[in-house]
């Protein structure tokens, strides 16, 4: 009986003592499950989410704050990812969230070089200087919008992407599958 | 019996009827030309070409009108004389049935030629280099289908070594023949681009594979070869391999003659190998010998919806429409297009389309009043017999329809060549293929916008760390003064 209690109490103290140090030595700075998050999130930055930006909204998530799926840019890829990675049921994207993916171009003609969108625009994808006609790199936009509000001539707009052949995808087969009745 | 004659097998693969001599029956005929040219800057696997000259422009045949982009692309030439008229999107040969840039061509029906460097004395003087650049420059592709830049291919810049030369004059899909006719025709023109292509390749070994079926092309290139037997350099044979689909497919073809297996994700040049087609085989020595670019090919125009099917020499660019009315014409409104041969070929959705030139065949098939009815799969494993990769298509299959493209990553789905022997076995008519293209797809589309992500992730924090580091300094800059102000203070 005493025997029995000095050995559990003896493996109690090792494993405690164990897990003590192994909780000072393997500490891990921040939330790992916030950067896992945010690796799916398709880094738009655009704010559609209700969140300033991709990284906000990951740490909601990983807290449990907001739902899986509010990110229109990450489409139902993103929120089947994300259901998988926090084992929650995928939904379909909130309604005031849904969006096609787009881009934006300035009328470079209107432009009047104020700088303003390119402060605004968060991955970098505007180009120019003050006074100096700005200019969107069509591969580096995101299609967040961000930059459209604060314009002071409403020189920029959204364009959606056109299909070409080079960005054309076969689609899924859409033959039904016919099962007949065993006669 | 020499070591490489010895038969190696590939697992898989199937017979279907070969419908073959419904083209063979008569000679090689050159469709006239056409009024109007169309020719698509992207012609092939790659970055699409770009164009030098400008509407309202004359230009001659032959003559440069888009420079190849790099790092993988083929220029593009005129096939013959005339004005430019517009480079304009154009209904173009893609599954989409999308339109792309082409350069459309008014032809003048003069057909006179560019001033073009004949170089038949200088052809042995080239060094290996030279060759090369003639070939790039000739805006040769591969034209067995896959349409991959030729000189890319060849060039021994990658730093492999090649030991086998692979001329693959195979041609196992049903129906086309026009590799068939021009080796039976142009016997003389391939041994030479074949030396050409051992010129520059050094191989140790160089071979011919031809299937059995194709008796006559094989006689035509055995005699042909006598000739020539003594100007290579290295052994050279032409092996007859026994007639199953998918033999002409590179890997199979490979593995069929040399043993050896391309590994996965590789290139046939990981497995010492350069492989390349009878057709442009025969277009290197017209480029090098000859001077003559890429202008027309050999297709063959076949199927039970066309009144007169064989081969014809058609220049690149010609509208389907103009070939299909120089062909006899259709015989019933109601024909599937394709182009391509039964199993791998691609959809065409319309008759505006030009010949381009990775286009070795056009199907012209009666629709079937009752489409096969497509049923449940009944696990019965006949793909996986008839799979030439060695892949498991009905769990491809599942993992596609249920949009599991990692589980069908696993399985290998990017090692399937679409051969389509699954989708020919099925029981249960299942539009295999289709799958896999979809899937396959979806993966590259996946891969892209993660790429896109990462690279807008890194941008965003670039910005962000900026923005601080911007900070930080006129928050220092605005103490700075106060400090000095300070010590002014107390100094005095």
């Amino acid at each position: 009986m005493l025997s029995a209690l000095l050995v559990f109490t003896l493996l109690g103290l090792a494993f405690g003592a164990v897990l003590g140090f192994a909780a000072v030595r393997f500490q891990v700075q921040g939330d790992p499950m916030v950067d896992k998050i945010d690796a799916i999130l398709p880094q738009t930055q655009c704010g559609q989410c209700g969140f300033p930006g991709c990284r906000p909204y990951a740490t909601a998530i990983a807290k449990d704050e907001a739902d899986i799926n509010r990110c229109p840019p990450g489409g139902e890829t993103a929120v089947v990812a994300l259901a998988d990675l926090l084992g929650k049921p995928a939904k379909p994207l909130a309604a005031e969230n849904a969006k096609a993916k787009t881009y934006v171009v300035i009328d470079e003609e209107r432009c009047i070089g104020c700088t303003k969108c390119i402060q605004a625009c968060p991955v970098d994808a505007i180009v120019g200087a003050a006074k100096h006609m700005h200019t969107v790199i069509k591969e580096l936009c995101t299609g967040c919008d961000l930059c459209i509000e604060p314009c002071p001539v409403d020189c920029i707009h959204t364009r959606e992407h056109i299909t070409t052949t080079e960005t054309w995808k076969w689609p899924a087969p859409t033959t039904q599958i016919e099962y007949r009745e065993a006669s | 019996m020499l070591p490489w004659h010895k038969q190696h097998r590939f697992p898989g693969g199937v017979h279907p009827p070969g419908y073959k001599s419904m083209s063979t029956g008569q000679t090689i005929k050159s469709i006239p030309l056409p009024e109007t040219l169309y020719l698509p800057l992207r012609q092939h696997a790659g970055q699409s070409a770009q164009v030098i000259i400008a509407a309202g422009e004359h230009v001659r045949k032959g003559q440069l009108l888009a420079k190849p982009a790099e790092p993988i692309s083929a220029p593009i030439h005129a096939p013959t004389s005339g004005v430019i008229r517009e480079i304009v999107p154009h209904p173009v040969p893609h599954p989409s049935g999308l339109s792309a840039p082409c350069i459309v061509l008014d032809v003048d029906g003069q057909d006179t030629s560019a001033k073009m460097h004949t170089v038949q004395t200088l052809a042995s003087a080239f060094n290996t280099h030279e060759l090369i650049q003639c070939i790039h420059d000739a805006g040769i592709v591969g034209l067995g289908g896959a349409a991959f830049p030729a000189a890319v291919k060849i060039n021994p810049s990658t730093g492999h070594h090649i030991d086998t030369l692979l001329i693959n004059g195979a041609e196992c899909e049903p129906y086309i023949t026009c590799d068939d006719m021009l080796m039976q025709t142009e016997a003389d023109r391939i041994w030479q681009g074949i030396h050409l292509l051992c010129r520059i390749l050094k191989p140790r070994q160089c071979v011919l594979a031809i299937e059995d079926n194709k008796v006559l092309a094989i006689a035509a290139m055995r005699r042909a070869l006598q000739l020539f037997r003594q100007v290579f350099g290295c052994a050279i044979h032409l092996q007859v391999v026994p007639t199953l689909y998918p033999t002409g497919g590179e890997k199979q073809l490979i593995k069929r003659v040399t043993g050896r297996e391309v590994p996965s994700g590789k290139l046939p040049l990981h497995a010492g190998v350069v492989c390349q087609n009878v057709a442009t085989a025969k277009a290197i020595a017209d480029a090098i010998i000859d001077g003559t670019p890429l202008l027309s090919r050999l297709i063959t125009v076949t199927g039970e919806g066309i009144r007169a099917p064989g081969n014809y020499r058609v220049l690149l660019g010609t509208p389907i429409h103009h070939l299909i009315r120089e062909c006899g014409g259709l015989i019933s409104s109601t024909v599937s297009l394709t182009m391509g041969g039964p199993m791998m070929g691609m959809p065409l959705h319309s008759t505006d389309v030009p010949v381009i030139k990775g286009m070795n065949c056009l199907l012209v098939r009666t629709i079937e009043t009752k489409p096969r009815q497509v049923m449940a799969c009944i696990r019965c494993g006949q793909c996986a017999r008839a799979c030439p990769m060695s892949l498991l298509p009905q769990q491809l299959y599942r993992y596609a329809r249920a949009n599991e493209f990692d589980k069908a990553t696993r399985y290998s789905l990017k090692d399937c060549i679409e051969c389509g022997c699954c989708e020919y076995v099925c029981p249960s008519h299942i539009p295999l293929v289709q799958y896999y293209r979809f899937a396959k797809a979806e993966i590259r589309s996946q891969h892209q916008e993660k790429h896109k992500a990462d690279l807008a992730r890194q941008r965003h924090e670039r910005k962000q760390q900026r923005i601080e580091a911007e900070q930080a300094r006129r928050q220092q800059k605005q103490r700075r003064p106060a400090v000095e102000t300070e010590n002014n203070s107390v100094e005095s």
